[in-house]
């Protein structure tokens, strides 16, 4: 805790950096929530935040935290992959931001894109065993069973869209529900309408999703609906080999082809 | 003057009987994995009446997230046009906590505004409301700042006031709540003395001072740096305002196919971006500070104007459920304090 407020002292003071987005001390002790430290008197509010909720990274595309300057993010390793994600998909510059990032206690500068990706390749993500076992557990269900299952999840969703909020990845300046000449998706919080929210939004993030898991722990509902993504994300990476969030310049592997792919229907 | 009895908790199983054999339906505290929503019950058992504090308010029980209001048909060049089946079941909303009873009243005064809403009226009328009391209080509870309390009976038509392991006081306040009492006689007995139940009841600190409030957010309304500098870790979702017990902001949706639909009434929320999306383009509240501070000022300021009353009750469950821990009895406390 001591490295990080000298380093976020040090970037500050350098004005090598504006704000520090990082952890404080939160309501609920163990439960730390996002700072923006601008000024050098308030980096003793910064804590080496395990248990956050929220993936950091969400806050580097908000508008009024890039109002703020350049900042240095205060980064797990699943705040660092979705630096890589947003590289990779056009919405970060490389030299955008500073990493501090904590792994273990342990704090490492990482002051550019080739940094981080060295860094998070030293770090693959894993699904922790509890969600392995959950995913099993669904995926030993029959298909009308795991149905009927997902949609008793859903039909609690409030649409009050904090997945999305809290989704790094949901970065659309409007989001396809709230496009609605015409309506793609319903508005409301019916059955139908909560399913085809949910079906939608685990699309979209198919192949994009870091895993960081902020959109369950959002939920107000306890939906846990980043297994949803989980899963895509897994089988995408045992039919192409990728993974998101691990190389700053990628081709989204559902949105590209090439000629050397094994499917022949495109050529 | 309230009519005051006991109940034991051995009392409370033929209760919930005589209750649903009269046709209503029990809607209790119930958990689910992490979390806990009024759904309906069959007996006590099924009740979490340990919780401190359900994570979705009774609201929907008068006010759903979704209902329709009218349907409309195509016949040739003729437009139909139909109202909705209104006949919710009759309601007792049982282990209610005295701040969402509280709530209620809010609801009331909102939706009897001019024109009275009849889809909430229909349903409000249907259902009573039995609260108990708060033998306990969490970090988020803040009641007794914005003047009321874990024993209030505001909103309720019977009060219970845990009194030992063993039953509650029952205080029967309203008709509503003595027909519901009348279903079952034999399960109440004489009253306790006052004092044995004001010892009970959680003990929650005043965290900011409410009088004067309203006029003193009104000043801070163009001091932008500290809307900006509380909403910055706001994420903008609806979490707040869908967990409220007050909060009735709502959208209408038209759903249907070129020949036939429906029109609904949905929750919606003051966070999202759309909210006040006009259709020129302009947002008048493009900035996510300007709807932290509309979420503070309607409830704080404009609801006195309006309503007469403030619209929170200090349930504190925007604080519990926020992603982002936009404590709201903080936020308050540094306003009130703010130079």
């Amino acid at each position: 805790m001591e490295a990080l407020r000298a380093k976020a002292r040090e970037l500050l003071e350098s004005r090598t950096v504006q704000v520090v987005v990082g952890h404080e001390q939160g309501s609920v002790p163990g439960r730390p929530r996002p700072v923006f430290v601008r000024k050098i008197e308030d980096v003793d509010r910064l804590v080496a935040g395990e248990g956050g909720t929220i993936n950091l990274a969400v806050y580097l595309l908000k508008p009024e935290v890039q109002a703020l300057g350049r900042p240095a993010l205060v980064a797990d390793p699943a705040a660092l992959r979705t630096v890589l994600q947003l590289a990779s998909e056009n919405q970060i510059r490389d030299g955008a931001l500073v990493a501090l990032a904590l792994d273990d206690g342990r704090l490492t500068e990482l002051k550019d894109l080739a940094a981080i990706e060295a860094f998070v390749a030293e770090r693959p993500a894993g699904l922790p065993a509890e969600d392995q076992q959950r995913i099993a557990e669904i995926e030993a269900m029959s298909r009308e069973d795991r149905w009927t299952w997902w949609l008793e999840q859903f039909s609690r969703c409030l649409k009050c869209y904090a997945c999305r909020a809290a989704c790094p990845m949901c970065y659309c300046p409007r989001c396809v529900v709230e496009c609605n000449q015409p309506q793609w998706v319903p508005a409301a919080a019916h059955p139908r309408g909560n399913l085809e929210w949910h079906l939608c939004r685990a699309m979209h993030l198919a192949g994009r999703c870091v895993g960081c898991g902020a959109c369950a722990r959002a939920c107000p509902v306890g939906i846990p609906l980043d297994l949803l993504t989980q899963v895509l994300a897994r089988q995408i990476e045992a039919d192409f080999g990728v993974r998101a969030g691990t190389r700053a310049k990628a081709d989204y592997v559902l949105a590209s082809f090439r000629t050397t792919d094994k499917e022949d229907f495109i050529r | 003057m309230a009519d005051a009895r006991t109940l034991r908790r051995e009392s409370l199983a033929r209760w919930f009987e005589a209750i649903r054999a009269a046709g209503r339906r029990i809607l209790a505290p119930r958990a689910r994995g992490d979390t806990t929503a009024f759904e309906e019950v069959t007996a006590p058992s099924e009740v979490a009446m340990d919780c401190v504090q359900t994570t979705l308010s009774p609201k929907a029980a008068v006010f759903p997230r979704c209902e329709e209001l009218l349907r409309y048909e195509r016949q040739g060049k003729d437009l139909r046009v139909t109202d909705p089946p209104l006949q919710p079941p009759e309601t007792v909303l049982f282990g209610v906590r005295p701040c969402d009873a509280a709530a209620m009243e809010v609801l009331d005064a909102v939706f009897s505004a001019d024109p009275p809403d009849r889809f909430f009226q229909t349903r409000r009328a249907r259902t009573t409301v039995i609260a108990i009391a708060c033998t306990q209080a969490d970090a988020a509870c803040f009641c007794t700042s914005v003047g009321l309390s874990p024993g209030s009976t505001l909103g309720s038509d019977i009060l219970l006031t845990p009194t030992d392991g063993a039953g509650f006081a029952a205080d029967v306040l309203t008709d509503k709540g003595r027909r519901i009492v009348e279903l079952c006689p034999e399960a109440f007995g004489p009253a306790v003395a006052a004092q044995e139940r004001r010892a009970v009841l959680a003990q929650v600190p005043v965290r900011f001072e409410l009088k004067g409030l309203s006029d003193r957010l009104a000043a801070l309304f163009d001091r932008e740096e500290l809307w900006v500098d509380q909403s910055l870790r706001c994420l903008g979702c609806g979490t707040c305002a869908f967990v409220c017990p007050v909060c009735a902001c709502f959208d209408i949706q038209d759903e249907g196919t070129g020949r036939s639909g429906a029109r609904l009434r949905c929750w919606d929320s003051c966070g999202f971006s759309l909210f006040t999306l006009h259709a020129s383009g302009h947002n008048p509240r493009h900035l996510q500070s300007q709807r932290w501070r509309q979420r503070v000022m309607h409830k704080f300021s404009y609801a006195v104007g309006r309503l007469g009353r403030i619209a929170c009750v200090g349930c504190g469950r925007c604080s519990r459920a926020c992603p982002a821990d936009m404590n709201l009895a903080d936020h308050l406390q540094a306003l009130a304090e703010a130079k």
